[in-house]
């Protein structure tokens, strides 16, 4: 069976309705990825990818077939992140109840010191996104961690090219300045975090 | 004599730093010798960092199984279609089907109208009688199909133009026509520019920018993001224009069937 994504939305065109299976096993985790970064807390971000399959699977019928399947589905995603947030703004603000996970830290024994700072700074990530507005976040979060084309960006939320490059950079700009004084502290405490290696060759 | 650098803007570094800067090559040649605009990626590489380490919980391999039991669950749940919802797409969907076969039978009719050499005429003028015989249909097939698409995009702009505003504004029904009327607009709108109808084309260019939106938005929108829409509606007269252009096709098409069928001898 050929297995790209649009093969299988044929097959489910076709009549084969659990074919749609194959698709949902495909994107569920990276539209749980964004989700989760739209709304905040797992609840609500597992309401979204269930909300999203949901439609996906009713419009299918208006994917077009030379389409990217994935670039369709993380429209009707952050959409659907967006509705949520709009109806149940109170819920969405709210973290997690037990907390983020601690983040992978390169130090194999940390310490306490850079432990409860490290604890701190993701805190202060969690806000600086939730103070984005809707566009901003999904702008970046798209851009940033799905690495998504900025012209596809702007066609998922509906904005030319030059509002869509405009959205991500005011969202960057946002996030500097809100994690400012966490990031110089942090070269002090000796943080290590992540691989932005993108287009970094040039340091 | 003093030479002005210019530096990229801010806006500029961060595209260059996603590999979507205007001119990448230009931009990283100044980089590589600019040590101000060095500083200014290794603060954006550092905030970066820190927002890559914010973690995400994992869902294990078999969160999808999970996600479409839920999705199947409620699929066998859910009413098939609110009334709106049945017959809109269904309907909409068709006549966009019959849009798209229309506009390729008038266009193959003009390309194959297209002039040919007088013995070659001669030769053919059997089937050229044919085809100037059928051109007149053709016309009034379209623009029956065009009218049609301008009353249906009317009755979506109004309604969204009369709603009362709320706090909150759903607007999935108007989306649901915004969605099926994009393709069949994208498509006489281009034919329009093929055919040199520039005017048509700069008025369906202007009403399929309102209908990607209306179909993009999310589809409870704020009363301040409503009210955005509205604007934009309203400001570039698109409901208007479309009534204006309406009322031209409509007068076409009366012109078109009162016309009598030319035989060429």
């Amino acid at each position: 069976m050929d297995g790209t994504d649009a093969a299988v939305v044929a097959q489910v065109r076709g009549g084969d309705s659990n074919a749609f299976r194959l698709l949902v096993d495909r994107h569920s985790r990276t539209i749980f990825r964004l989700a989760y970064r739209m709304v905040g807390n797992e609840q609500d971000a597992d309401d979204v990818v269930q909300e999203t399959f949901f439609k996906a699977y009713r419009q299918l019928d208006r994917f077009e077939a030379r389409a990217n399947f994935g670039t369709w589905l993380y429209r009707i995603g952050v959409n659907c992140a967006l509705d949520l947030l709009r109806q149940r703004p109170r819920r969405a603000q709210r973290p997690d109840p037990e907390g983020p996970e601690e983040p992978a830290d390169p130090d194999p024994s940390p310490s306490p010191e850079r432990l409860a700072f490290s604890a701190e700074v993701q805190s202060k990530v969690a806000s600086a996104l939730r103070d984005l507005s809707a566009a901003e976040r999904a702008a970046f979060l798209l851009r940033h961690f799905e690495g998504q084309s900025i012209e596809d960006i702007g066609q998922m939320l509906g904005l030319r090219t030059s509002a869509t490059k405009h959205t991500v950079f005011r969202a960057v700009q946002k996030m500097r300045r809100a994690l400012k004084g966490m990031v110089e502290r942090g070269n002090g405490v000796g943080s290590n975090y992540g691989s932005s290696n993108r287009a970094m060759t040039v340091l | 004599m003093t030479t002005k650098v210019n530096h990229p803007t801010e806006e500029d570094l961060v595209l260059f730093f996603y590999g979507e800067a205007a001119d990448q090559d230009a931009t990283t040649a100044h980089v590589e010798a600019c040590d101000e605009c060095q500083a200014l990626l290794r603060g954006l590489k550092a905030m970066f960092d820190a927002v890559d380490a914010h973690p995400v919980p994992d869902r294990g391999p078999g969160y999808g199984a999970e996600v479409w039991a839920r999705v199947q669950q409620r699929l066998e749940q859910e009413p098939a279609r609110t009334w709106l919802s049945w017959f809109v797409p269904r309907r909409l969907a068709l006549a966009a089907g019959v849009a798209v076969l229309v506009v390729a039978a008038f266009v193959a009719g003009r390309l194959s109208q297209s002039p040919a050499a007088p013995t070659q005429a001669r030769a053919d003028r059997p089937a050229n009688v044919e085809q100037a015989a059928a051109a007149p249909v053709r016309e009034r097939i379209l623009l029956v199909a065009v009218g049609d698409h301008l009353e249906r995009s009317q009755i979506v702009l109004v309604e969204l133009m009369n709603s009362p505003v709320g706090s909150k504004m759903d607007i999935s029904g108007s989306q649901e026509w915004a969605r099926d009327l994009v393709p069949a607009n994208r498509l006489f709108r281009q034919t329009a520019v093929e055919t040199g109808e520039r005017g048509v084309a700069d008025v369906l260019d202007a009403l399929e920018r309102v209908l990607v939106e209306i179909a993009n938005s999310p589809s409870r929108l704020s009363s301040a993001e409503f009210e955005r829409i509205r604007s934009r509606i309203e400001e570039q007269g698109i409901v208007f224009k479309i009534r204006v252009l309406d009322s031209q096709v409509r007068e076409r098409e009366q012109r078109v069937a009162s016309r009598p069928a030319r035989v060429q001898s």
